[in-house]
């Protein structure tokens, strides 16, 4: 059984249809990465698998659970199993990093204030952060603040990790550091990784299926090799880098000729 | 006028939602108080609750005690110039005693805080909504109306009232250091006059208006930093915001106990 099914989400705001009836499977122990450009919806997408935001129809499943109709238990349930990791880092600033990590050991474990210090101590040194502890989010880098947040969404050693566009703002080198992470911690603690990103070596490197999004729908669910090979134009363009006709000399000279006839016409 | 209407009638509805809205909070916070209590709640809601009073309370202490100081001389000498004119000076005791004791004393410091607190609660939730930190609450199935919010509101009551005691010590106080130094009154005689003029119901009513007060600042404070939307600029309208609704509505809170008082005769 997948650990999550999509059926039919469909996602409005004011209106404007942002998913248009989405089905979509995630196996256990799979790395699933949601590719596409800005505004096709994937941060959405990733917002409702996690239980933030309800659909206007639609059902996602988790471990089984429809979390768009659930009861408050099931879903703290579900949220128990789910770690994320937000673009922002969302780390909270008033806490230390190990105070970040260590918050929700604190909060929904009965573990002595020794062995959660261990915990925290474990968790940091699997995203190479074990000497920073003490310090506030405020004073690392953007890497390093991106790696703590990693290691707060592993602090329940969830079954399910979702990261939301972890690549975002680095530069490649640490870019690729956060993939060799993602890889290790996968095959270190053989768990399930939503991955949301628009950066292709990234995606490649670390999927094992990609889910490619265009305006709200899926253009193309395969593995690496059947994306690549794809001949789906939305897919070529994406994967060709191909700019939308608002970059192209042309099309901005028509806009400017249709505003000057509507100009004279008012 | 259609339009005039239109704007009207929206203008109610979103204020009738501002209201919904602050009444769901309420009753939430409410609920999740329990959690926020020494000794049968969590203790980590415990230790941020007393954070709170320090930020709320002590470390308000010296601008509220001045505030006082300044409007209990003001007081004084005001009634002072018009009471010598009838040769009543003396009753300028009674008017700042009482003065302070019902009114002045919650009224300041309920300005006061909504200044310095209600906008560092509007500004501290509306930065952690912007930063993604209260989506990242909740999916740690933390609730944040409980995490955040239940401490904030204990502690504002707690601490709004023991500030609304020193003040109204500051302010009577001043008003003893005028008479001191324009009738040459003793300082004990002028609390003997004191504790003789107001009664033990004037101070309670004082203090049940600083619990309303305490509860609108905290609520309104809140609530705005909840209502941020978009970037780092709606964090500073809606600290703006905080500031002058909460202010507003102490206002409108202070003249609808002082009638309830006035017609049930509590004064």
């Amino acid at each position: 059984m997948p650990i999550i099914s999509i059926r039919n989400l469909v996602v409005e705001y004011e209106g404007r249809r942002v998913l248009d009836g989405l089905n979509l499977d995630i196996e256990q122990g799979e790395t699933m990465v949601l590719l596409g450009g800005s505004g096709s919806g994937k941060s959405t997408l990733l917002r409702h698998i996690i239980g933030l935001e309800r659909p206007k129809s639609g059902s996602v499943f988790v471990k089984g659970i429809d979390i768009t109709r659930c009861s408050k238990a099931e879903m703290k349930a579900v949220r128990r199993s789910v770690g994320v990791a937000f673009q922002s880092a969302a780390l909270f600033n008033s806490m230390s990093v190990e105070d970040n990590v260590a918050l929700l050991l604190r909060e929904h474990t009965a573990l002595a204030p020794s062995i959660i210090e261990l915990v925290v101590w474990m968790k940091l040194a699997a995203v190479g952060l074990a000497d920073f502890g003490k310090l506030q989010p405020q004073e690392l880098s953007g890497g390093m603040k991106k790696r703590a947040a990693v290691a707060r969404a592993l602090a329940l050693d969830p079954e399910l990790l979702v990261l939301d566009e972890p690549s975002a703002g680095l530069d490649p080198i640490v870019a690729a550091e956060l993939d060799d992470l993602i890889l290790f911690l996968k095959e270190a603690f053989h768990m399930t990784v939503i991955v949301v990103t628009h950066e292709l070596p990234s995606a490649f490197r670390i999927a094992d299926r990609i889910a490619m999004l265009y305006r709200g729908a899926f253009s193309l669910v395969g593995t690496k090799d059947e994306i690549r090979k794809s001949q789906n134009p939305r897919v070529r363009d994406f994967l060709d880098r191909v700019p939308a006709d608002t970059a192209k000399m042309q099309a901005v000279g028509t806009y400017f000729e249709r505003y000057l006839q509507n100009q004279e016409a008012n | 006028m259609a339009t005039v209407l239109e704007s009207v009638g929206r203008k109610t509805l979103n204020d009738l939602d501002y209201v919904g809205s602050l009444n769901i909070q309420l009753w939430a916070t409410l609920r999740a108080m329990v959690t926020a209590l020494p000794f049968v709640g969590n203790r980590y809601r415990w230790q941020a609750t007393v954070r709170q009073m320090l930020d709320i309370g002590v470390d308000a202490l010296p601008m509220i005690g001045l505030m006082a100081i300044c409007s209990g001389f003001i007081l004084a000498m005001q009634g002072a110039s018009e009471l010598r004119r009838f040769g009543a000076i003396h009753y300028v005791i009674e008017l700042v005693a009482v003065g302070f004791s019902r009114e002045l004393g919650p009224l300041i410091t309920a300005i006061a805080v909504s200044g310095r607190s209600g906008s560092a609660f509007a500004a501290e939730i509306g930065t952690m909504k912007v930063t993604e930190e209260i989506d990242s609450l909740r999916v740690m199935d933390l609730e944040p109306v409980e995490f955040l919010l239940a401490p904030k509101y204990l502690a504002s009551l707690i601490a709004v009232p023991c500030l609304s005691v020193v003040s109204n010590f500051c302010g009577i106080l001043a008003g003893g250091l005028f008479m001191f130094f324009s009738t040459h009154l003793g300082l004990m005689l002028y609390l003997h006059y004191v504790l003789t003029s107001i009664q033990l119901r004037d101070v309670i009513s004082g203090l049940i208006k600083s619990l309303a007060f305490a509860t609108i600042i905290a609520h309104v404070g809140c609530l705005e930093g909840f209502r941020v939307r978009g970037g780092p600029d709606s964090v500073g309208r809606s600290t703006t915001t905080a500031v002058v609704r909460s202010t507003f509505l102490v206002i409108v809170a202070d003249a609808v106990f002082t009638a309830i008082f006035y017609f049930t005769g509590k004064m």
